[in-house]
């Protein structure tokens, strides 16, 4: 066994996670509660070679991964709120031009500077629609240290698998309390690599055309094959098109090649769901308050589980109506207005039944928060 | 090889006006790629967004269309991660100074082995003459009906002051001597500048009364003279053309490698 036990930060645990998935280059900007994650890059990525570069800005920062990525490396950038707000349009830009890398948001309150050292579980959608127009994205969350280590990984090799931007949502809460972590052993976990394409170098390549499966071999810049990367829609080769018929294909794989394997992309664990009356349904730091609840309640002999998604983009829709088809009513535990409530709403076929349970004021949400609601609900009074 | 083998031919026609200073610049840039006999499998070209960022599409090098005025900071991504690669970002006057000023100056300030080639025609082309932050003052544009008050950034004394260890200037009129600058700037282990001023007969000439390409070519060679000329000397407001600076200093990817080793000896201890 060569695993390793240690005591950290999530911030520590997602640093750990991306090294692990092979995190090559980073390029970051300081901003709380994010800022462990370029601090500890800064020490680690030149120890194994990698690079570390503290950008001018946000979106200088979100530039220059994209432009490593394009070089062969596993790239990442770390962020929250304003500074993810920043780096929307290129974020975009690596969704349409389908390059791997990985962006981190550590959420804190928002809109606006909002509550910088506060948690917050407000970006969901920004994580979905922030960048303008049409597109597919992937967003991962972690309620614990483990699984920060594990969801940092599979941000990595979802990225590479999809050819996209992958956004890991943490919040202030996790990425600053501090919890084992173990480390797993090399080659524990799956590690993915981008597919790179096999044709030499006298052959047309074509960046852009995807395979069948709809995945597109890359060639790193500095290889034998040069190739056009725009933001524009684009054909087969990556030279610029306004043709009715390649933009509405481009757009369409874009969307599908995502949308397509939500299956494949879906993460969640579930606590005493099986004969679950009452089911909630959480995320990321507030989920940990809703697992304390059901582990108290069933002790009570209380009818009550929990759904914890750890990826909401593309939205687990059928997972969420599967697991909830039996409840009686189920609470959406989450530190926002209801963001996840509207998809939970849509997914389930009675949404009538379905609750927020929530807390927006920069605290984190406890067990008692939901115990208030969960009274209502169940007919014992206010 | 000859020019035209630094040429993507199956994406031309290009899209620049008849008597765009741009083309004449691809035109120096590729003679200099040429006579320096670079692989075109080493060379990345970056752009950001507008007339002159459309230049990345026609070259055979690896090129990589970005963001309005992000083309450095992808380029930086680029070469501190490849650091074998020669990077070369032309950029327009808008995407270079306005929307990437911040860039721009970073990019100086870190000296990192980057050519930034400002193509400055002091005009939006593309969204159809409006003043850029190098029109300066008394220009008619789009935006600006009745002139336009704005200052102009003096890009070379900018470059100088961010810290760009190779700053220079030439005109579209002075294809050869952009060329002879071009080839420097490449070769030069920093960041270097080279402005090169433009023509947009369409939109500036037009709306300035300064007539078609060749009368405007014209001015790109009265109002200009070169550094250390007699003429300059005897007439200060003329636009000097020449490198103002070429100095060798630390160069960012240089010095990350120390980093690198350093932090891999002390992990090693």
């Amino acid at each position: 066994m060569t695993e390793m036990i240690r005591f950290v930060q999530g911030n520590e645990a997602c640093v750990e996670g991306a090294l692990y998935a092979g995190l090559e280059f980073f390029a970051g900007y300081p901003i709380t509660p994010s800022t462990e994650i370029a601090e500890l890059l800064s020490g680690r990525l030149p120890t194994n070679g990698g690079k570390f570069i503290q950008m001018e800005d946000e979106i200088a920062s979100m530039c220059a991964i994209i432009g490593a990525s394009l070089t062969g490396h596993k790239v990442m950038t770390a962020t929250s709120g304003p500074g993810f707000s920043l780096k929307q349009e290129a974020i975009g830009y690596a969704c349409m031009a389908e390059i791997p890398c990985v962006i981190v948001n550590v959420q804190r309150g928002g809109p606006s500077t909002g509550n910088p050292t506060h948690v917050s579980q407000g970006d969901i959608n920004q994580a979905r629609w922030g960048t303008h127009g049409d597109h597919s994205i992937i967003a991962l969350t972690a309620s614990n240290h483990q699984d920060i280590f594990a969801m940092t990984v599979d941000a990595f090799n979802l990225a590479e698998t999809y050819r996209t931007p992958v956004v890991l949502l943490l919040d202030e809460a996790v990425g600053h309390m501090r919890e084992k972590l173990t480390i797993p052993a090399k080659d524990e976990l799956q590690i993915i690599d981008r597919l790179r394409t096999s044709l030499g170098k006298d052959v047309d390549y074509h960046p852009y055309l995807p395979r069948e499966d709809g995945r597109l071999p890359m060639s790193d810049f500095g290889g034998d094959h040069r190739y056009n990367v725009t933001g524009l829609y684009h054909d087969m080769w990556g030279f610029p098109s306004a043709n009715p018929k390649v933009v509405n294909q481009l757009l369409r794989h874009l969307v599908d090649k995502i949308e397509n394997n939500v299956h494949a992309i879906t993460r969640y664990k579930e606590y005493y769901l099986e004969d679950a009356h009452y089911i909630m349904v959480s995320y990321g730091s507030s989920a940990r308050s809703a697992i304390h609840l059901a582990e108290e309640r069933r002790k009570r002999g209380e009818r009550i589980g929990v759904l914890e998604l750890q990826s909401i983009w593309p939205f687990p829709t059928e997972v969420v109506r599967e697991k909830c088809a039996a409840a009686r009513a189920v609470v959406v535990v989450e530190m926002n207005m209801g963001q996840v409530l509207a998809q939970v709403k849509s997914a389930v076929e009675h949404p009538e039944r379905v609750f927020l349970a929530n807390r927006i004021d920069g605290k984190l949400i406890a067990p008692h928060d939901i115990k208030k609601l969960l009274r209502v609900i169940q007919g014992k009074g206010v | 090889m000859a020019v035209t083998d630094y040429l993507r031919q199956r994406f031309f026609p290009h899209m620049w006006c008849p008597g765009c200073g741009h083309g004449t610049i691809l035109n120096s840039l590729l003679r200099a790629v040429e006579e320096l006999e670079l692989s075109k499998n080493d060379i990345v070209m970056t752009s950001g967004i507008g007339c002159s960022a459309r230049i990345s599409g026609y070259v055979d090098f690896h090129s990589l269309h970005t963001l309005h005025g992000r083309a450095l900071a992808f380029a930086t991504g680029v070469k501190l991660s490849k650091p074998e690669l020669t990077l070369l970002v032309p950029m327009g006057d808008g995407d270079a100074l306005a929307i990437g000023g911040n860039h721009f100056i970073h990019a100086a300030r870190r000296n990192i082995d980057i050519t930034a080639i400002v193509m400055n025609n002091r005009i939006y082309g593309m969204t159809g003459g409006q003043f850029s932050p190098l029109s300066g003052p008394g220009v008619k544009a789009t935006t600006a009906p009745y002139t336009t008050i704005d200052a102009n950034f003096d890009v070379v004394k900018l470059a100088i002051a961010a810290g760009a260890s190779f700053v220079a200037r030439s005109t579209a009129y002075h294809a050869r001597e952009s060329t002879e600058i071009l080839k420097k700037a490449i070769m030069h282990k920093g960041f270097s500048v080279v402005e090169i001023l433009s023509q947009c007969p369409t939109h500036y000439g037009r709306k300035n009364k300064e007539g078609d390409a060749v009368a405007m070519l014209e001015l790109h060679k009265t109002n200009t003279a070169k550094l250390g000329s007699k003429q300059l000397e005897e007439n200060p407001n003329l636009v000097a053309r020449g490198i103002f600076i070429q100095e060798e200093r630390a160069e960012y990817c240089i010095e990350y490698g120390k980093i690198v080793e350093h932090a891999q000896r002390r992990n090693v201890k």
